[in-house]
């Protein structure tokens, strides 16, 4: 292994050593998001819940297909992609806002991308509670199935984690980064099937493997809604997930060293 | 910080260290950046062709357990270069920072405070950057509380505090925390005029227990007082090295 490759592992090592640092500072961005607020972190729960309804209703009879049917759908998809979404716009910010900490002290890296994704994942269980209702009301008990959610999110963890790495150093390095990722998440938004089905499109769906979204999404998706997410999404979105990881990792070892002029 | 790190002697070499900046944004630091490199003289282009500042050029210094060092030199001479370099905070595009002890760096004295935490959380923040255990945790906490006499304040947000509870909160956490290496930017030594002689002895206790201090500093009483050995920087490259009575006699004559 090279000299660089070596010194971010220590980087791991390090940021992993301080994981209480990481527990607090993710939950401190959520208590300050909220201070003051009387629901605090609920409103995300109330904001998606707002969504999935309205949402629900317009696009249940726009689409033409039963409720029953299609808000579960809704519901899985909309708390899955805010998740994605959040991990993916938040990461261009993970070193750029935390220039005053880096250029003052020895800090892993890692402890600022652990912060991101930790707060992320907060999100997402307080987002999720939306799922409750909607599965009490339709009457959808995933059963055994549900636990392949756990080996999605192991898979989700160290994607966001490594896209946090690489994509926070990009965009410390190169300002404009940041509006184009805003952008794409946005493009991606709607070209992957959360408020569509792939049922909708027919033939075209064949295309859908094209998305790595997709793929990360229907491996957390099925297993929710109690169906199989099937061997051949699972090997998509862990091939898409090799990529990702070989290729973050590769660019934060090159990084690393000059993260602290760049911030 | 283990027994391990404890044993064992402290000790910083720098070896033929250079430091550069290629200026990216163009924005206002990097302005700041361009005009003072330009007013001293180190700007540079590398193969590139991009404007790069010379921070530092080929230093090499030993420390040995037991120095005292004070830096000194004139705005933009690469002191506090030189201290981050030493932190591990910039990697060197060529030579190398060894450090042997477990090592703090003091440059900003509003580091990771944050306005809308109690003092007690800050203090608690605090605690775990450097990773602290929970028992450290409790005691730095006491600690902090008592030098600061933050009293009822300790629990209500920093943002009402005044800035000479903010100060002394500042100063009490930042000298908390005893390492083998201490390195200091001169921002302590100045502070409100009743705290200042509490601060001096906080402060003095800090100093006496390191290992090694390096103290990038402006203030000719304090190099003197304190350092056992004073580094002259210009424009980036060591000038002099030597005891604080000769090498201070050659700055403050050449500066005159």
């Amino acid at each position: 292994m090279t000299a660089a490759g070596k010194a971010a592992w220590r980087d791991l090592a390090g940021g992993l050593k301080l994981w209480r640092l990481v527990w607090a500072l993710g939950w401190l961005d959520i208590r300050l998001r909220y201070r003051g607020s009387v629901l605090g972190p609920l409103w995300l729960t109330l904001s998606t819940a707002v969504m999935v309804a309205a949402l629900g209703g317009l696009y249940a009879g726009l689409f033409r297909l039963q409720a029953a049917d299609y808000v579960p759908h809704l519901a899985v998809s909309l708390v899955l992609w805010n998740s994605v979404a959040g991990q993916v716009t938040e990461s261009c910010s993970v070193f750029v806002q935390q220039e005053p900490v880096i250029r003052s002290m020895r800090m892993p890296f890692w402890v600022h991308a652990g912060r991101v994704l930790l707060r992320n994942l907060l999100v997402l269980a307080h987002n999720a509670l939306v799922l409750v209702p909607v599965f009490l009301l339709f009457g959808i008990f995933p059963g055994v199935q549900a636990l392949l959610v756990l080996p999605a999110m192991a898979l989700w963890v160290v994607d966001g984690f490594l896209l946090a790495l690489a994509l926070g150093a990009i965009c410390a390095r190169f300002r404009d980064i940041s509006p184009i990722v805003s952008s794409v998440a946005q493009l991606a938004f709607f070209v992957t099937p959360v408020i569509w089905k792939p049922e909708l499109i027919g033939a075209r769906a064949a295309l859908l493997a094209l998305n790595p979204f997709h793929a990360l999404l229907e491996i957390m998706r099925a297993p929710l809604l109690g169906e199989p997410a099937g061997v051949a999404v699972w090997a998509s979105a862990l091939a898409y997930s090799f990529f990702l990881v070989a290729g973050s990792w590769a660019l934060f070892v090159r990084a690393r060293p000059r993260l602290a002029y760049w911030v | 910080m283990t027994m391990a790190d404890r044993k064992r002697a402290a000790r910083v070499t720098v070896e033929n260290v250079s430091l550069r900046f290629p200026l990216y944004h163009a924005g206002a630091r990097s302005l700041k950046k361009l005009a003072l490199a330009a007013a001293t003289r180190r700007l540079g282009r590398d193969s590139g062709s991009r404007v790069v500042v010379e921070a530092l050029k080929e230093i090499s210094i030993g420390i040995a357990s037991g120095e005292r060092i004070g830096l000194i030199g004139g705005n933009g001479a690469g002191k506090t270069s030189l201290l981050r370099a030493i932190a591990g905070i910039y990697e060197p595009a060529s030579g190398v920072v060894k450090t042997c002890g477990s090592l703090n760096v003091l440059l900003d004295p509003n580091l990771g405070m944050n306005p809308d935490l109690t003092g007690r959380e800050n203090i608690f923040l605090r605690g775990l950057y450097h990773g602290l255990s929970r028992p450290a945790l409790r005691r730095l906490e006491d600690d902090v509380a008592s030098f600061a006499e933050l009293a009822e304040f300790l629990d209500l947000p920093l943002r009402i505090y005044s800035a000479g509870m903010s100060v002394r909160l500042g100063f009490a956490l930042a000298t908390a925390i005893q390492p083998q290496i201490l390195l200091m930017d001169e921002w302590f030594l100045a502070g409100d005029a009743a705290f200042l002689e509490k601060a001096h002895t906080r402060l003095e206790d800090l100093v006496r227990g390191v290992e090694i201090l390096v103290l990038a500093t402006h203030q000719e009483p304090v190099v003197r007082k304190w350092c056992t050995r004073v580094i002259l920087l210009d424009q980036g490259r060591v000038r002099a090295d030597g005891p604080p009575g000769d090498v201070l006699d050659e700055y403050f004559l050449r500066s005159r």
